[in-house]
């Protein structure tokens, strides 16, 4: 079978491995109609036809209301959101080559986290405006903090690391002790913010989202072509004429805004950015980050979006938070690809 | 694992076999004067001449005897027992897994103890430290026992990046089935987010006595370990060369490290950070050798939360703040202070 497409025109040409263009098809396909599931199921149901003739603009003012005003949002919020620590999530993994690094772990998200629960519990304001502009403004800070503090004379991957590991466990142990200070009521607001979900999300929130994606997630695939060059050592990069530094520095500012605005939107939905590039790894066993990036983007959307829908409907009428849900549905899923490595023998 | 291997810029500044034992004893020491600052600080500061009193000239009328030798005798003990055992769990963790970002809460101890707990306040209405801490234990082994069952099943035994990769998942899936219990309900939110700080107040006694067969044998484990990790840290060809059985080397340290991680969650809930930077700290002072890297780690892991602990109860009077606030507040400058320096030794 051949393993490449090599797409010529005008003197140039791009080679294109099959393999992982195919996942991220597949992948792309599953969240749309994901969206659509999202969009069209529920208490109240849609049936497709209906959802299509609103999404056009030739629906009722009931199946309407309910399409584009509460469903649409939310599906797009959890679309959007779970591409965007997704493709964080990768991020994070090439640039320090270890794997088990993502944005919750280096205190990207604890930022946001800290500075959000400390609005609520013992802040004045809580807005639908005020809490995720503190996470933004959290996770930047804190992505800032890290880079500043991990500088020295130029970023290590190893050196990034310890220094993200030592910035969360300061920030999650003040996130803990903010909630031992507070009336139990806004802590119990605090911890639903924190465990992150996708409930009553509405375009206000969907908006920044696309906004950021839009720039951001071109951004990350250009630079990823000099991802890989990285991979190969500093000397061979720079030898390919690759500069090193600001490779890594446009690398990470595209982590941290990505995960910033997704912890912002629906809060720190853990695991999305740890497993969806883990998940991408094994479907495209492709060794580029460019190929990798788009597949590990529609991982972290599909994943988000399977949770949502199975927090809906399994439990109904209660709703469960679609970040209680990213880890119960996919860690089975993990494990057994993991023991099915083990038997093969092949190495994790 | 691709974890990038950075040699020291610099040679550890006690390579020498006499350096490193002075530094050794000067750690010693510290813990010392630390566990002394441990018996007379607290709500009620107690002379140092009082204190040495409550041991050698015991005065049953005194206050200030009853408390050092009730109160703050065990909570001290505690604290050493708690901290070395982080320190030593750390060490071993990094020794066996070869990464950076392995501490005690990654082969799921700290979530399965959470897991446990939040159960325990739940359905049988448990609000005891005593109750904690045994419901802990079981839950700390229980998720350990099902990392090495997922993560070490193949031939070869457990690889490093298996175990850290089913831990880590064990754990945010541990972490997410207490969350659930927590999101719905919030008079148990509101027991367990004391416990789920990490902190050494008001420990019974008797915690002490149920987590120290656990601990002390952990570390007697940690202490026999230490020439397999050093070869282990030569890559598995090369200690299999050297006549070591890697599959069978690692399953003790991972015995060890459950039964150092899995006591010191009992007693004092989930304590994050010594475990993790003890280690860095102890290899950037001596090395990578963990003949020497263990010992370290035991005793700068005990003076590390001790001290947190002595300061915790002063910053805020008449509140304390928990040890492993503290501890997370003072330690990471510190650590960061290190890692900047180029100190860290790579593993």
């Amino acid at each position: 079978m051949r393993r490449h497409l090599v797409l010529r025109g005008g003197g140039a040409s791009v080679r294109v491995e099959l393999r992982p263009l195919l996942v991220t098809t597949v992948l792309a396909v599953s969240a749309l109609v994901l969206t659509v599931a999202t969009v069209a199921l529920g208490e109240y149901r849609v049936a497709p036809g209906e959802v299509l003739a609103s999404l056009l603009g030739a629906g009722h003012g009931a199946t309407d209301f309910i399409v584009l005003d509460l469903r649409l949002p939310r599906a797009l919020c959890a679309l959007l959101a779970g591409a965007a620590l997704g493709l964080a999530g990768g991020l994070f993994q090439q640039v320090t080559r270890n794997a088990l690094v993502s944005p919750d772990i280096v205190g990207v998200a604890s930022g946001a986290s800290l500075a959000a629960v400390a609005l609520i519990v013992l802040g004045s304001t809580t807005g639908p405006v005020a809490i995720p502009l503190a996470a933004l403004g959290g996770a930047l800070v804190s992505g800032v903090a890290l880079y500043a503090l991990a500088w020295r004379g130029g970023i290590d991957g190893y050196r990034i690391v310890l220094v993200g590991i030592g910035l969360n466990a300061l920030l999650q142990a003040g996130t803990s002790y903010v909630l031992t200070q507070g009336r139990i009521f806004e802590v119990s607001e605090a911890y639903v913010w924190l465990v992150g979900t996708v409930n009553a999300r509405g375009w206000e929130h969907v908006l920044p989202l696309a906004f950021a994606l839009a720039v951001l997630a071109p951004t990350a695939l250009v630079l990823a072509r000099r991802l890989d060059a990285l991979g190969l050592g500093d000397d061979v990069a720079r030898g390919l004429g690759v500069g090193i530094e600001r490779t890594r520095l446009g690398l990470l500012a595209v982590a941290v805004a990505l995960t910033g605005v997704a912890v912002s939107a629906v809060g720190p939905v853990g695991f999305v950015a740890f497993l969806a590039p883990h998940l991408a790894r094994r479907l495209t066993r492709t060794a580029s980050s460019q190929a990798l990036l788009p597949a590990a983007a529609g991982c972290g959307a599909v994943l988000v979006l399977v949770s949502d829908l199975a927090g809906r409907l399994l439990f109904a009428p209660t709703e469960v938070p679609v970040g209680l849900l990213t880890s119960i549905v996919a860690a089975p899923y993990f494990l057994l690809l993991l023991r099915r490595a083990n038997r093969i023998g092949v190495a994790g | 694992m691709s974890t990038v291997s950075l040699a020291a810029a610099r040679p550890a500044p006690l390579a020498r076999v006499g350096g490193r034992a002075t530094g050794l004893l000067a750690a010693t020491g510290l813990l010392g004067i630390v566990c002394l600052a441990s018996l007379a600080v607290g709500s009620k500061a107690v002379p140092l001449r009082d204190v040495l009193d409550a041991f050698f000239a015991y005065d049953a009328g005194s206050d200030a005897h009853a408390i050092v030798r009730d109160l703050r005798v065990p909570r001290t003990v505690l604290g050493v027992l708690v901290g070395g055992g982080l320190g030593a769990a750390g060490a071993l963790m990094q020794g066996v897994t070869r990464n950076p970002l392995a501490e005690p809460g990654i082969l799921g101890v700290n979530a399965g103890a959470a897991l446990a707990v939040v159960l325990a306040i739940q359905f049988a209405g448990a609000s005891s430290i005593v109750v904690y801490a045994a419901v802990a234990l079981v839950g700390a082994a229980g998720a350990s026992v099902l990392v090495f069952a997922l993560g070490g099943t193949a031939r070869s035994g457990p690889t490093p990046v298996r175990l850290a990769l089913a831990g880590a998942v064990l754990t945010t899936l541990l972490t997410s089935l207490t969350s659930a219990v927590l999101v719905f309900d919030a008079s148990t939110l509101d027991e367990f987010r004391f416990w789920a700080v990490g902190s050494l107040a008001g420990r019974d006694p008797q915690v002490v006595l149920s987590v120290l067969p656990f601990i002390g044998s952990g570390l007697v484990i940690a202490f026999s370990c230490a020439r397999s990790l050093d070869a282990l840290a030569l890559g598995d060809d090369v200690a299999r060369g050297l006549g070591h059985d890697v599959a069978r080397a690692r399953l003790i340290a991972g015995a060890g490290f459950v039964l150092l991680a899995g006591g010191a969650v009992a007693a004092a809930g989930p304590i994050a950070f010594v475990g993790l930077a003890v280690p860095h700290l102890a290899r950037a002072a001596v090395g990578p050798d963990h003949r020497w890297v263990i010992p370290y780690s035991v005793v700068l892991g005990a003076a590390m939360l001790l001290a947190s602990d002595v300061v915790g109860r002063v910053i805020a009077r008449p509140a304390e703040v928990q040890a492993g606030v503290v501890a997370a507040v003072v330690g990471v400058p510190v650590f960061l202070w290190i890692v900047r320096r180029g100190r860290t030794v790579g593993l």
